[in-house]
């Protein structure tokens, strides 16, 4: 064996220990996958008073999360703001509208974790940034997490404020009409996350 | 409390408040239809159905004090006339609970429970289904439309009454003691 194969070899284990050692240390888990039937992102404002319900029927995740290592996880999603669906076919033609969703503009909203902490026994807090038609918010998104025959389902709800997001303009920000707090459900169908 | 031939003040006082209730409602319903999507379009729509429940709320204290209070005789007059005022009579009863029945469902399987004066809900006894909806609606409007003509046509017959006829008809349900 020359010299220069030495020094190659061993330039070259060098190089593996050195990429590999952190990915030992602390292995990146596989991403889970997001299981589209039963999995929901809905939603309820409330308009003089009346609770109306919607929901968005097109959205993907990336979900990085080895759920006995939170902090090490990444969760994003992103939601086709043209999929909002409402009871009424009239208030759906509304929504992508400028004043609303602007989807023109914005034809995604998406929301990207930065620290996910423990919270108790399958629950977790996730922290993020939220964007929606243009603007961009801090929001805290408590999960629970539910295991069984492989799947998991993480579910959860919180409160935000549309005009945060300017969703409702002109005329329609007179919170009386159409209250500012708009109540978010999520439940997340996912195969492969990592068991608790 | 009320003079023979009279319906009683009760009685009067309801007809009267349901009868401007009924059309003020009806009057909105024709406007608000035709409103693009806005915060007065979604004020009328509101109010509508307050005020839709409202007149059924008002017409089951109406029919039980009509069922408690027997009203005054006939006026004379043929017996084919006294038929078809009681049966316009029985068709605006049915009415009055069926047009906010229907509106009220419809309200609900379009996904918009109502809230009435935006604090009381009532409970939804329709699930949220577009094809109900679309039922729905049409029934909403059509027995609206319905109430709206028998109204006509008991407004028509009480004036022939009154100023063909002769027979002081309007006295037995004018407002006041007399």
């Amino acid at each position: 064996m020359s010299s220069r194969t030495l020094f190659t070899l061993t330039l070259l284990a060098a190089v593996l220990s050195a990429v590999a050692q952190p990915a030992l240390a602390q292995p990146k888990p596989a991403p889970a996958q997001l299981v589209a039937a039963g999995s929901e992102i809905a939603f309820t404002t409330r308009q003089m008073g009346v609770p109306v319900d919607g929901r968005f029927g097109k959205f993907t995740a990336q979900i990085t999360l080895d759920p006995r290592q939170p902090a090490s996880g990444s969760v994003a999603f992103t939601i086709d703001t043209t999929s909002a669906r409402f009871g009424s076919a009239e208030i759906d033609a509304e929504i992508p509208k400028a004043i609303w969703l602007d989807s023109k503009r914005f034809p995604q909203a998406s929301f990207q974790s930065g620290a996910i902490k423990a919270a108790g026994p399958g629950r977790f807090e996730v922290a993020g940034k939220l964007s929606i038609k243009g603007q961009v918010r801090d929001v805290i998104v408590p999960v629970q997490v539910v295991q069984s025959a492989g799947t998991s389902t993480a579910s959860g709800q919180f409160v935000i404020r549309r005009l945060d997001f300017k969703v409702g303009e002109d005329e329609w920000t007179d919170t009386s009409l159409l209250a500012n707090d708009v109540q978010v459900r999520f439940k997340l169908v996912l195969a492969g996350l990592a068991p608790l | 409390m009320h003079r023979a031939g009279r319906y009683t003040l009760t009685a009067i006082a309801l007809h009267w408040l349901l009868a401007l209730a009924i059309v003020a409602t009806f009057a909105v319903g024709l406007c608000m239809t035709s409103l693009p999507f806005s915060p007065t379009r979604l004020k009328l729509f509101n109010w509508h159905k307050w005020a839709g429940v409202s007149i059924l709320a008002l017409s089951a204290a109406r029919l039980l004090w009509r069922l408690w209070h027997r009203p005054p005789a006939d006026l004379p007059m043929p017996a084919w006339q006294a038929r078809a005022a009681h049966l316009a009579h029985g068709l605006l009863y049915g009415l009055f609970f069926a047009v906010p029945l229907a509106g009220w469902a419809y309200s609900s399987a379009a996904g918009f429970p109502v809230v009435v004066l935006g604090v009381l809900p009532l409970p939804d006894w329709v699930p949220v289904n577009r094809e109900l909806a679309g039922a729905l609606k049409p029934l909403h409007h059509g027995l609206a439309y319905t109430l709206a003509a028998v109204v006509t046509v008991h407004v028509a017959a009480a004036l022939k009454h009154h100023f063909v006829d002769r027979n002081d008809l309007l006295a037995r349900m004018r407002p006041g003691r007399s």
